[in-house]
């Protein structure tokens, strides 16, 4: 089991566009990635699920894959957590 | 369809006309009895069709919008794709739920999950609910319900619209056309405020399929279905050389023989103002007051009644009109059993101490600051001792020109009584319908008591309007048939001398009021009173 711990950087903290940003880019990966804040872990292409670990600015989140790909995925979606999306222009994105 | 279009009838509230195809706005979908499942797999395909269908929905229309409704669009569209959302639903269909039953649950599960986070997710919950609507309307083989986005310009038909839906309605909406609502319903307001086609009352249009193409009048009421391509454009262009004609008007209202009538707006703050009106016939006050935990200051006052003072002539300032009907909460009101005939206009004097003096002040000063005449009246007066009362009030404060609103029946009665105590009286007429017929002004069933020709509501018109002219002082109507094309020669006829109306309806206003001579108005008066 690939991990990688990530604090949010978004200012918003992992809702609203952050999170949906997150959940689109966890649809384009090639492994099945779970995301994690304190003892819930939730499918990371699950919009509902994602949004309910009500994770803030700041919270520290785990990210988990098993699998082919494993390790590229997770890489990317630690990445883009690491990133303030609130402050990045929708354009970009 | 037939060949000749067929025709519905329902009540014109917002002239123009126009032609276009119908979308229905559906409401949320009721869930019938669960239904017995013969084959568990196939409901969880409905399931999964529902989702993918609102999805692709919402999809669809975040490509349509941009900037933030997109990037909401697309959020929303994300949820309902939600992998868990599916199998939640998915499961339940197997363990042999009917697919609405099995949306309804899944989404009730997630919905309290975020309501309970409390915050920022709590308000999605709300969003989860509209949802719902949308896949168990799917499921259930129901048109979606919320404001339609065809990507197209539309009629919109409703059985009702809510200030929420009429809020949302964006450029592409041609005309309104709702089942019930009556002529001071929510979409009638709106729909004259924004210049729109609007009939309600229309028995039978939500029956219309959608794509069908209908033209709209606003003045008549009436509903042509299946109309042709050609028909539909002809009537555009009509309806665009009105407008043209009528954008073109300008001046102050005169009958054809030159008969003086006072084209005046209804405002509820400066941005309201347009150039060329001959004055304010009622500026609403209530926007200073809402959402406030406390009053708003002297000073606030002052500024924002000098803001429409320095900029129109002639302005009647109406004190607040709040109470347990238009609750605010710095009022601190209880709620009351039957809030249209608790406390509310100028009976919440009786229990609050302060806001009226301070308010009536707050104009003087206004009026002085920028050199005009405040003309200053009161809502909901009920009798001459409370006229007496208020008017002592207000010059005390260095108001020059005091009236009343007559809205109460109790109040039109003693017309000639309340004019030796006041200058002047403007007559609210959807108030005045609803307390003189005992109908709800929102009441869908009850439209033809709040028309505003019934005998019973023009004869305390006219009553008011000879009390007026006996003493020399005006009398004008203020409310939603001031701004009647069809209703001014008649309003004119009773005698009334100011007419004040959504800045929109002046020019067609001025335009009938032109087209007919005082004795037409008061042949016409004779004609309606008998």
């Amino acid at each position: 089991m690939a991990r990688r711990t990530v604090a949010v950087a978004s200012a918003s903290g992992l809702h609203a566009r952050p999170a949906k940003l997150f959940v689109q880019a966890a649809m384009g990966v090639p492994a099945a990635v779970t995301i994690r804040a304190g003892d819930k872990a939730v499918p990371a292409k699950s919009m509902l699920g994602v949004l309910s670990l009500g994770a803030v600015h700041g919270t520290e989140v785990t990210l988990e894959a098993d699998g082919p790909g494993a390790e590229e995925s997770l890489d990317t979606l630690a990445a883009l957590l690491a990133r303030d999306l609130d402050a990045e222009d929708s354009s970009h994105a | 369809m037939p060949d000749t279009p067929q025709r519905l009838a329902g009540l014109g509230v917002s002239q123009g006309r126009a032609a276009g195809p119908v979308v229905r706005m559906a409401g949320p979908p009721s869930l019938p009895a669960p239904r017995p499942v013969a084959d568990r797999d196939a409901e969880a395909a409905s399931v999964a069709r529902a989702l993918e269908a609102v999805a692709a929905d919402l999809t669809k229309r975040a490509g349509a919008a941009d900037g933030e409704a997109a990037e909401i669009l697309e959020a929303l569209a994300m949820i309902a794709d939600d992998p868990m959302l599916r199998e939640d639903a998915e499961k339940r269909a197997r363990d042999g739920l009917d697919a609405a039953h099995a949306l309804d649950a899944a989404f009730a599960g997630h919905r309290d999950a975020l309501a309970g986070l409390g915050g920022y997710l709590a308000e999605r919950a709300a969003d989860l609910d509209d949802l719902r609507h949308r896949a168990v309307a799917h499921a259930l083989d129901l048109p979606m319900p919320g404001l339609p986005a065809p990507g197209h310009p539309y009629v919109l038909v409703a059985e009702d619209l809510s200030p929420a839906d009429t809020a949302g309605l964006g450029p592409d909406v041609l005309a309104l056309v709702t089942e019930r609502g009556g002529p001071t319903s929510h979409t009638a307001i709106l729909a004259r405020g924004r210049g729109l086609p609007a009939v309600v009352a229309c028995a039978g249009v939500t029956g219309v399929p959608d794509g069908t193409v209908v033209a709209v009048d606003g003045v008549t009421g009436e509903i042509s279905v299946g109309i042709t391509a050609e028909e539909a454009e002809r009537i555009v262009a009509l309806d665009r050389a009105e407008r043209a004609r009528l954008a073109a008007s300008e001046g102050p209202g005169r009958t054809a023989d030159g008969h003086p009538v006072k084209l005046l707006l209804n405002i509820g703050s400066a941005a309201d103002l347009v150039p060329g009106a001959e004055g304010v016939g009622l500026f609403r006050t209530e926007f200073l007051f809402l959402d406030r935990k406390q009053p708003p200051s002297f000073e606030e006052q002052v500024a924002a009644y000098a803001e429409v003072l320095a900029r129109s002539p002639d302005v009647i300032v109406r004190t607040l009109d709040a109470g347990t009907d238009k609750p605010l909460p710095f009022l601190g009101l209880p709620d009351e059993p039957n809030p249209a005939l608790g406390l509310r206009g100028l009976r919440v004097d009786r229990v609050v101490d302060g806001v009226l003096d301070t308010q009536l002040e707050a104009i003087a000063r206004a009026a002085e600051s920028t050199g005009t005449q405040a003309w200053v009246m009161a809502p909901m007066v009920t009798t001459v001792e409370e006229a007496s009362e208020f008017a002592r009030r207000a010059r005390a404060k260095g108001i020059a020109r005091v009236g009343l609103m007559i809205e109460v029946p109790a109040a039109a009665l003693r017309a000639r009584l309340l004019l030796r105590e006041v200058d002047f009286l403007s007559i609210g007429t959807n108030d005045l319908a609803q307390y003189t017929f005992a109908a709800d002004r929102q009441h869908p069933a009850l439209a033809d008591l709040l028309d505003p020709r019934q005998p019973a509501l023009l004869q305390l018109i006219a009553m008011c309007a000879e009390a007026g002219a006996e003493a020399g002082k005006p009398v004008g109507v203020c409310g939603e048939a001031a701004g009647d094309p069809r209703l001014a020669p008649l309003l004119v006829g009773l005698g009334v001398t100011s007419l004040s109306m959504a800045p929109v309806s002046v020019p067609a206003v001025r335009e009938e009021l032109a087209g007919v001579t005082l004795e037409e108005c008061r042949a016409r008066a004779r004609a309606a009173l008998a």
